[in-house]
């Protein structure tokens, strides 16, 4: 009975000891810490763990952000390291500045597409070799400010990328199809398919609102 | 007497545990996985539902498969994830967005004009900054402000292409090219993904004749870097 009377006042004692909190009863203008700003979990208004929000110190002054960070890789359009860059310079691909890109790589890019097509000529855009490995070879995706956003849907051509779009094919087509988008298309038999890659959508559905991208599968 | 069953139980339940959570970590040591970590597999850039905004998506350590890996796959606290945006067309960055993470949060820094362009960066801690903790297969979290929307986590991965018969074609052990159907490469594979929306308006008017395609249409050049700390 009184081990019971004890532990009943432990209780009451330990409960009590949620109540307590900091009061700025003092009147000299310091910032008052909320007790929630040490308890190592992001709570209230925090933008961090203890940190940001109005009430506990901005997070860039408590967690680490100092260094010099070095670029180990780098993408702007779709496909071009595995189209374009031959194993010898994929890696110098990942640490050029997109600014220097194309006196680095486009007589490179242009070897790699007489190779992958002996043939080529023109493609559906009008590019000769050079202006297409001009263009890849400065590796950044334009994206339009207005308007359709879209690697090409028919209409719109490279304004950007879309989850859907079907980048790949559109790349082939540019690489292999020649003026008129129907060289090596499998037709006639004897010629080999190589401006898609029968693969035309993604396995999960897209969704249309943030973050667009869905979840993962689970098994 | 069942107290000791109990704890018994108890105890031989958390050694299996245990044993699970070792085999696991030994996995992730495998150098496949672990050299992986700042190795981008696609990036996306689009305009959002909401017209006024843009989206942008990084993805990192592709081809995850489903289970374990994907559960245990982190993003890397010495990697930096910085998407640049070049608004006059010279090819240098005008505007960056910075991702790093810290603990179970992904911090995000700008879009800021950067210190220095380039190579190297420093983290823009002069600039806005906005987090959202990492989410799990199940907990996903999403934080807007100001006009800006953020993810990070694993998803299921967006990139479609018949990779293994496109390296057929190029050792020259296809010579009849792909195949219709093809065999999607990335169908069921995981990925983790930063997902950025921001009004158009923090961006900046871009310059036209950008795009020979479009050349009356003003354009961003846009691209995603990934940098290790020093």
């Amino acid at each position: 009975m009184k081990i019971y009377r004890y532990s009943l006042i432990f209780v009451a004692f330990c409960t009590s000891l949620l109540f307590i909190q900091c009061e700025d009863a003092d009147d000299n203008d310091n910032i008052l810490l909320q007790e929630t700003c040490d308890d190592e979990i992001q709570n209230g208004e925090e933008t961090g763990i203890d940190c940001g929000g109005p009430n506990c110190v901005p997070c860039s002054e408590t967690i680490n952000f100092t260094g010099t960070y070095v670029q180990q890789d780098q993408m702007g359009r779709p496909g071009v390291s595995a189209l374009f860059a031959s194993f010898d310079f994929k890696d110098s691909l990942n640490v050029t500045v997109p600014s220097a890109m194309e006196d680095v790589f486009q007589e490179r890019f242009k070897n790699r597409l007489m190779q992958l097509n002996p043939g080529y000529t023109t493609n559906i855009l009008g590019q000769d070799s050079i202006a297409i490995s001009r263009m890849f070879s400065r590796d950044v995706l334009w994206v339009a400010q207005i308007g359709e956003t879209t690697y090409n849907n028919g209409t719109e051509i490279l304004t950007g990328r879309r989850l859907t779009d079907d980048v790949i094919d559109f790349n082939l087509l540019l690489i292999y199809g020649g003026p008129t988008g129907t060289e090596n298309d499998n037709d006639p038999v004897e010629e080999p398919l190589l401006i898609r890659d029968g693969v035309d959508s993604n396995d999960a559905v897209f969704s249309p609102s943030f973050p667009y991208v869905v979840a993962p599968f689970i098994e | 007497m069942k107290n000791k069953k109990l704890i018994a139980i108890a105890g031989s339940l958390g050694l299996l545990v245990l044993s699970v959570f070792l085999t696991a970590s030994d996995h992730i040591d495998a150098p496949s996985i672990s050299g992986t970590s700042a190795d981008i597999s696609d990036f996306y850039a689009f305009q959002a539902e909401d017209p006024n905004n843009l989206v942008f998506v990084v993805n990192v350590q592709g081809l995850l498969p489903p289970g374990t890996p994907t559960i245990q796959a982190e993003f890397d606290e010495n990697v930096l994830l910085e998407i640049n945006i070049d608004s006059n067309n010279d090819l240098i960055e005008d505007l960056v967005i910075q991702a790093i993470k810290r603990d179970s949060l992904m911090y995000f820094f700008g879009p800021a004009q950067p210190a220095q362009t380039g190579l190297n960066s420093e983290i823009a801690t002069f600039a806005a900054q906005n987090s959202v903790e990492i989410s799990t297969t199940e907990n996903v979290q999403i934080t807007t402000n100001d006009g800006m929307k953020f993810f990070a986590g694993p998803r299921e991965d967006p990139t479609f292409f018949d990779l293994d018969q496109f390296n057929a074609v190029l050792s020259g052990s296809a010579p009849e090219g792909f195949n219709n159907p093809g065999t999607d490469t990335f169908a069921g594979k995981n990925v983790l993904s930063i997902v950025v929306e921001i009004p158009k308006s923090m961006l900046g008017t871009p310059a036209t004749g950008v795009n020979p395609f479009a050349p009356n249409t003003p354009t961003y050049n846009v691209w995603v870097e990934t940098k290790r700390k020093q």
